[in-house]
């Protein structure tokens, strides 16, 4: 049994526990509290929340309304790179997100590009693919939108597609030749985009399109990450990016700015999987502050009797 | 201690086990669809060439003429037309349970069972909760679970990268017409061999001599040159985004007005921290002075700084956490055993 397994000492109580006054075994006590207990109240507080369909009211904040308005500040039909780095360990946070930007986009009419660095994000990009062929069946292979796919060499992808796209995308994930396709036909590099949509779950990612592509050639840019992602990458809003989405709640505040401006999507529930994600992290966010407090009150309580 | 654990897991194996076995006699959950749907090139190409001709229809209204671009794809469709008839050929979709009948409530025809995406399926389901079993100890079925996601993984990553960087990027320049042939049929008809890329193949080359039994130390010669490329490209731009670009971030008012608002006590009161805390983080990790005095309380207040900045992060992990403990239990709650979706199927 290795040393990380839930089944050593911290499941034991502490050699230095007071024995309880009548001198017989101590009874129920938090400190001695099975972690597998608090795994089941965590299963709990997320399972029960999703299948009662908890959902929670969202008001988009400052920052996920500058990522709005990035999208929805451009001109109808602009060029958008999609740019989706993440695979599907990491599309239960950013699945919301990307989804959301892919219909922003699509109300806007806006030409998208997918693009990716990550080898495990190709299917993601097809399920983003497949929300355009349902939901937008105007959107034309070719015209409107086109999967670049995938390209191995991390940011040496972004540093040549940045000058010369053609170098490395000759085809198109099908293999179509990109000069037959009229979207890409005239397409020299990512310097025309007017805005570049990063869905980042690691490196590459967020902070290598920023240093090769947004901050040296001055190309608006915004992103959508992880949890985990969110505070390093701080430091570049507002100057080198113009938003960032952190995490699921950020999802979902942008979901609801989109539904905000384009009421009827609501008659479709796929717009709102990030909000209804949100009543599992209430009540889960809850039960970790309750955990924590008990926690803190045993530790002074302790600390008080005079128990190390 | 055991007692309860035991209480713990025979409680869930007899509901979850009995719920699985009533589900699964029902034949009501764990099935994966598909779509068919098939096209048929010559619709396909009239579909093509009808839209053009709607929108010249449309520019000839606006008293404008069609860009020469659409008129020529309109000729090479034309010409094709005739090549293609009787080519047909199906696309597979992944079908969701709604759409197993019409709106009239009719089964639809074109969505059918598939075999291959329930046992997908299934494996997903049965692996999802191997691993999830770790939260009971480490186990045999958790270990296999690992070692199929790092071998699947591994296998995928190395399979994706050779099509996409040995045979279309480097075989692909080098030599374009044989992988024309071959392999790669959409490759630009234009394009010609491309002799620079001689260079990345001989480095290759040179990186597998590791394996060779002698002359190991050949390998080191090319390690050395991606190794100083990659730091060159990465420094310039470190120093651009994260360096300069950053101190130009942090050179902001630190009392915010304008004219129509006057005073921004909210925008100057952020800039004022933001400020405060990069010098004072600065500070913490100032050691040519011992942190004592001055210093030592900066150092302190930057010390406070980077707890909040790391308790934010920790608070973002857990959010991260339940996102995808969420994520797993939605598959294995509506794609899986086919609960009903609240607001959605039910």
């Amino acid at each position: 049994m290795s040393d990380i397994t839930p089944r050593d000492s911290a499941h034991d109580p502490p050699s230095d526990m007071p024995p309880a006054e009548d001198g017989s075994e101590t009874g129920f006590d938090f400190r001695n509290l099975d972690r597998r207990w608090i795994f089941l109240a965590m299963g709990l507080a997320v399972a029960i929340p999703m299948l009662m369909g908890v959902v929670f009211p969202e008001e988009p904040s400052e920052e996920v309304l500058d990522v709005f308005a990035a999208v929805e500040g451009l001109e109808d039909g602009s060029s958008v790179l999609m740019a989706y780095d993440y695979d599907p360990a990491s599309k239960g946070e950013l699945e919301p997100m990307a989804a959301a930007f892919v219909r922003h986009c699509a109300q806007k009419k806006h030409k998208l590009y997918f693009i990716t660095l990550w080898p495990a994000a190709v299917p993601m990009l097809q399920k983003n693919i497949a929300i355009l062929n349902r939901e937008y069946p105007e959107y034309t292979y070719g015209e409107d939108y086109v999967n670049l796919g995938f390209r191995p060499g991390s940011e040496g992808v972004i540093k040549v597609v940045v000058t010369d796209l053609k170098k490395l995308y000759a085809n198109d994930v099908d293999g179509t030749d990109l000069n037959e396709l009229p979207l890409t036909r005239n397409l020299k590099n990512i310097q025309s985009m007017d805005l570049i949509i990063n869905v980042s779950a690691g490196t590459p990612g967020a902070k290598e399109w920023v240093q090769y592509a947004a901050t040296p050639f001055d190309i608006k840019m915004v992103a959508g990450v992880t949890g985990v992602g969110y505070t390093p990458l701080v430091p570049y809003v507002p100057k080198q990016l113009a938003g960032m989405l952190g995490a699921i709640k950020a999802a979902a505040e942008y979901e609801e700015a989109v539904l905000l401006e384009y009421p009827h999507l609501r008659e479709n529930p796929s717009t709102q999987e990030g909000l209804r994600k949100m009543g599992p992290q209430l009540v889960a966010h809850m039960l970790i502050i309750g955990l924590i407090v008990v926690g803190n009150v045993i530790f002074f309580t302790d600390r008080k009797r005079g128990v190390s | 201690m055991k007692r309860s654990s035991n209480l713990i897991w025979l409680l869930l194996l007899l509901v979850g086990g009995g719920f699985l076995i009533f589900r699964t006699v029902n034949g009501s959950m764990g099935r994966a669809y598909v779509r068919h749907e098939t096209f048929n090139a010559t619709d396909s190409f009239t579909k093509r060439i009808q839209k053009i001709d709607d929108e010249e229809q449309q520019e000839l209204a606006k008293g404008e003429t069609l860009s020469e671009e659409k008129a020529a794809a309109r000729g090479k469709l034309k010409n094709r037309l005739p090549t293609v008839a009787g080519i047909t050929w199906t696309k597979v979709s992944s079908a969701e349970r709604g759409e197993l009948t019409t709106k009239d409530g009719q089964p639809d025809p074109a969505v059918v069972f598939s075999w291959s995406r329930t046992i997908g399926l299934w494996i997903a389901a049965v692996g999802t909760l191997a691993i999830m079993s770790f939260l009971w100890g480490d186990n045999v079925f958790y270990k296999l679970a690992e070692a199929i996601v790092i071998g699947a993984s591994a296998a995928y990553a190395m399979v994706v990268g050779f099509w996409t960087g040995i045979i279309q990027n480097l075989f692909g320049k080098l030599i374009p017409a044989a992988m024309r042939e071959t392999v790669l049929p959409g490759l630009p008809g234009a394009q010609e061999a491309e002799l620079i890329y001689i260079v990345p193949l001989v480095l290759s080359v040179l990186m597998l001599w590791r394996l060779a039994p002698q002359g190991g130390w050949i390998s080191r010669w090319p390690l050395a040159f991606f190794i100083g490329a990659t730091a060159g490209i990465r420094l310039v731009a470190y120093l651009d985004a994260d360096f300069v670009q950053q101190i130009g971030n942090t050179i902001m008012p630190l009392i915010v007005s304008d004219n129509k608002q006057g005073l921004m006590v909210g925008h100057s009161i952020g800039n004022i921290i933001i400020v405060v805390g990069v010098l004072a983080c600065l500070v913490y990790f100032f050691f040519s002075f011992e942190h004592k005095g001055v210093v030592g309380g900066t150092a302190r207040v930057g010390i406070w700084f980077l707890m909040i900045t790391f308790g934010a992060g920790f608070g973002f992990t857990v959010m991260g956490r339940i996102s995808l403990i969420s994520d797993r239990f939605s598959f294995l709650f509506y794609d899986w055993l086919w609960l009903p979706k609240p607001g959605i199927d039910a």
